[in-house]
């Protein structure tokens, strides 16, 4: 299957998403809206932003028009799949009063069957560590609807063959090419894709299609420009040693350095493809008779977030800021296997205050060992 | 590489059961409430079907409808009983008012058993000493009881139990019990003593060299406010009880009891799952942090 290799023109790609529909998906991919792109429900190739960049620094996002004819030059908005995979409020169950006993009604909805088209591989790579947060557990706990959304969802990748300035994946293995998770792949080329089909499913998508297949040489061109956009990344990550460097350095004072700039929004938390913190939240209706049950997203961020006998564990900025990285890159190792971080960028773009996460990593680094006691 | 493909996921183990499952309580009756101080109850509830033997030291998520889920440790032990389950309760907020207001008959949300167990069988051939402060003695109570059920199989066996006044200690009637049980020293303190108390006063830590016991050969169990713990440790430590064998009972809040809320994380330890309860070199490094 890893052989066949097909081409796309760009003319029948309406045909690819008119074509999944019809096989029942509901097709998400990425569109303009409110000055970002986003991912939502994607019915027509007139919606993709087709020519728009995307301009990402600390802090700051925007899109200008470009000329060229390329379809997706622009890299992951604001949303990940985490929102279709893993709903930020979903309704559980609930539970009626009936005398002295209850009646406990089952509401939570079945997924839709998904299709997500253009999504990259930081998006994918994501969805593998949430496969090992949610699925993989040893026989913990397994989050049913993300399981149930995850089994019947098709993925249909496009390789970045540029990236924003907050793009790191290059330097965390996780991107620009796609190595977890698809069931198509495509390359850009001008007036066509590559498509390389990755799974069963992804093969029985391409073939009503009866496509032509792709010479080496388109899918090689393809994947040069790809390769060139791995090898011009600048911004990086040095992974030598992280988790013990940041769990040796739980009192450098960098932490309440960073904690003078966060102000503690929980926005990094919100737009982060893997970050799983959740409450529940029970809603009552008027008469207190009927309860319902539901999972709602939180945040390390927020102050009562963790708390014992009564106290907030985590008072300070800094702790909840120390709390938060050192999740994603070192206790996540001890608990998943993998780093937390994908490298997409998105906490460095939606930071209010332009905190970015690869520049306190390096200063922890360039600061190990130092302690508050010394300051 | 190494990671589950798309058709790899879906092929993935009995994840997928009714989806809701792991979050979803058993409703079951209370069948007995006993007020055992000012503001704490103890009370019965029944075993749910296909509700497992539990191990002391473990607890369960309690439900009341329309207000919350909490963990409740367990206090009785499977020895005693497999048809009920005891709570003993302290009310300090929403949840907790309710569930000390419930009448016998009344039904409540229960799942569970959850987290870590005390090493009660592990402990074969090893004194025990048993440091319980406050409401700590809840979870401690079923380990107790295994303990002194097969009291001929340990060494020294010790209770140092602190309240903060005579009338905040537990099990008042159990105490009087275990007073009269041989070869089981039970040393009881209060922070705050009134005229009708003719015990020991001060911090339960203060009772440690009261004991006798072998600290070479020795397992602590030790559970109450973390700062009690804290005191606790060090001076078993210093006792020269290795930090291997000295466990303890953390507590922080928590929503799903199953490894993945995140809220009871503390560093790589999800307390719910992990723990509660920790063997003290295993989480020596992070509780000694700061608002970690
Ligand atoms: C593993 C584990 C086992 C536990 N076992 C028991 C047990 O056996 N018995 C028991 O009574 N509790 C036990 N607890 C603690 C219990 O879960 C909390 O007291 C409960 O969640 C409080 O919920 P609430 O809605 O009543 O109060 P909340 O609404 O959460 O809090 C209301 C107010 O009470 C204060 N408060 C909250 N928790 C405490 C506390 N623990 N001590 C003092 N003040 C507090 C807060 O400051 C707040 O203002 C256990 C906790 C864990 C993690
Ligand atoms: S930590 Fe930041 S860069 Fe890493 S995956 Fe989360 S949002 Fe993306
Ligand atoms: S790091 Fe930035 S986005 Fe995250 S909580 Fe602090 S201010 Fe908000």
């Amino acid at each position: 299957m890893a052989g066949t290799v097909y081409v796309l023109p760009k003319e029948r790609f309406q045909e690819l998403l008119d074509r999944l529909k019809a096989d029942g998906y509901q097709v998400v991919g990425p569109v303009l809206r409110d000055g970002a792109i986003v991912y939502d429900d994607l019915h027509s190739v007139d919606q993709i932003p087709r020519g728009w960049v995307d301009q990402q620094e600390p802090g700051r996002y925007q899109l200008v028009h470009d000329r060229s004819q390329r379809w997706f030059t622009f890299t992951p908005g604001p949303l990940s799949l985490k929102r279709f995979l893993f709903p930020p409020s979903l309704s559980l169950f609930r539970v009626r009063r009936n005398g002295d006993g209850v009646q406990l009604q089952v509401t939570m909805p079945e997924p839709p069957r998904y299709a997500f088209v253009g999504v990259r591989a930081c998006d994918l790579a994501a969805v593998a560590v949430q496969d090992r947060v949610y699925i993989d557990r040893q026989g913990l706990f397994s989050d049913g609807y993300y399981a149930a959304a995850r089994r019947k969802a098709l993925f249909i990748a496009v390789e970045c063959q540029s990236y924003a300035a907050t793009c790191f994946c290059s330097s965390m293995g996780t991107g620009p090419e796609v190595n977890h998770t698809a069931d198509v792949v495509l390359l850009e080329l001008e007036d066509r894709f590559v498509a390389q089909p990755r799974s069963e499913r992804g093969a029985a998508v391409l073939t009503p299609l009866a496509l032509e297949q792709a010479t080496d040489e388109e899918l090689q061109r393809a994947k040069h420009y790809v390769r060139q956009a791995a090898a011009d990344m600048e911004r990086q990550v040095d992974l030598t040693d992280i988790r013990d460097l940041l769990l040796r350095n739980l009192e450098n004072p960098r932490w309440d350095q960073v904690a003078t700039r966060c102000i503690a929004c929980a926005n990094c938390t919100m737009v982060c493809p893997t970050c799983f913190c959740f409450s529940f939240q029970e809603v009552t209706d008027l008469t207190g008779n009927e309860a319902e049950r539901r999972r709602v997203v939180d945040s390390c961020f927020n102050p009562e977030f963790s708390y014992a006998f009564g106290v907030e564990v985590r008072q300070s900025v800094a702790s909840r800021y120390r709390q938060w990285l050192t999740h994603k890159f070192a206790t996540w190792y001890d608990q998943f296997g993998v780093s937390g971080c994908v490298g997409c960028g998105r906490c460095i773009t939606w930071c209010p205050a332009g905190i970015d996460v690869t520049e306190e990593l390096s200063a922890i680094r360039a600061s190990d060992g130092s302690r508050k006691e010394q300051l | 590489m190494g990671e589950p493909t798309a058709q790899e996921a879906a092929d993935l183990p009995a994840a997928i059961m009714p989806a809701v499952a792991p979050v979803l309580p058993s409703f079951v009756r209370v069948l007995r409430v006993r007020k055992d101080t000012h503001d704490t109850w103890t009370i019965w509830l029944e075993r749910p079907d296909g509700y497992p033997d539990h191990r002391a030291g473990q607890f369960n998520m309690l439900y009341a409808p329309g207000v919350g889920e909490v963990p409740i440790s367990i206090a009785s032990s499977a020895r005693e009983s497999r048809t009920r389950i005891a709570h003993t309760i302290r009310r300090v907020g929403a949840v907790t008012r309710r569930l000390t207001s419930l009448r016998r008959g009344e039904t409540i949300g229960l799942r569970g058993p959850y987290g870590s167990a005390w090493p009660v069988a592990e402990s074969q051939g090893a004194d025990v000493v048993v440091v319980a402060g406050g409401l700590g003695l809840a979870p401690l109570r079923p380990a107790i009881v295994e303990l002194l059920a097969r009291r001929k199989r340990y060494g020294a066996l010790a209770l140092l139990y602190g309240a903060r006044t005579p009338a905040d200690l537990l099990y008042t009637a159990e105490l009087g019990k275990w007073r009269s049980v041989l070869d089981f020293q039970l040393l009881v303190t209060v922070d705050r003593a009134d005229r009708s108390w003719h015990g020991h006063i001060g911090v339960v830590t203060t009772l440690i060299p009261a004991v006798t016991f072998d600290p070479q050969n020795t397992v602590a169990l030790v559970c109450g406010p973390e700062i009690m713990m804290r005191f606790a440790v060090r001076d078993l430590l210093d006792r020269g009880v290795p930090a291997r064998r000295i466990y303890v009972s953390l507590e922080r809040n928590l929503q799903c009891a199953v490894g993945f809320c995140g809220h009871c994380q503390l560093g790589p330890k999800f307390i719910c799952a992990d723990g509660p309860v920790f063997a003290f070199d295993e989480i020596a490094p992070y509780f000694s942090v700061r608002e970690l």
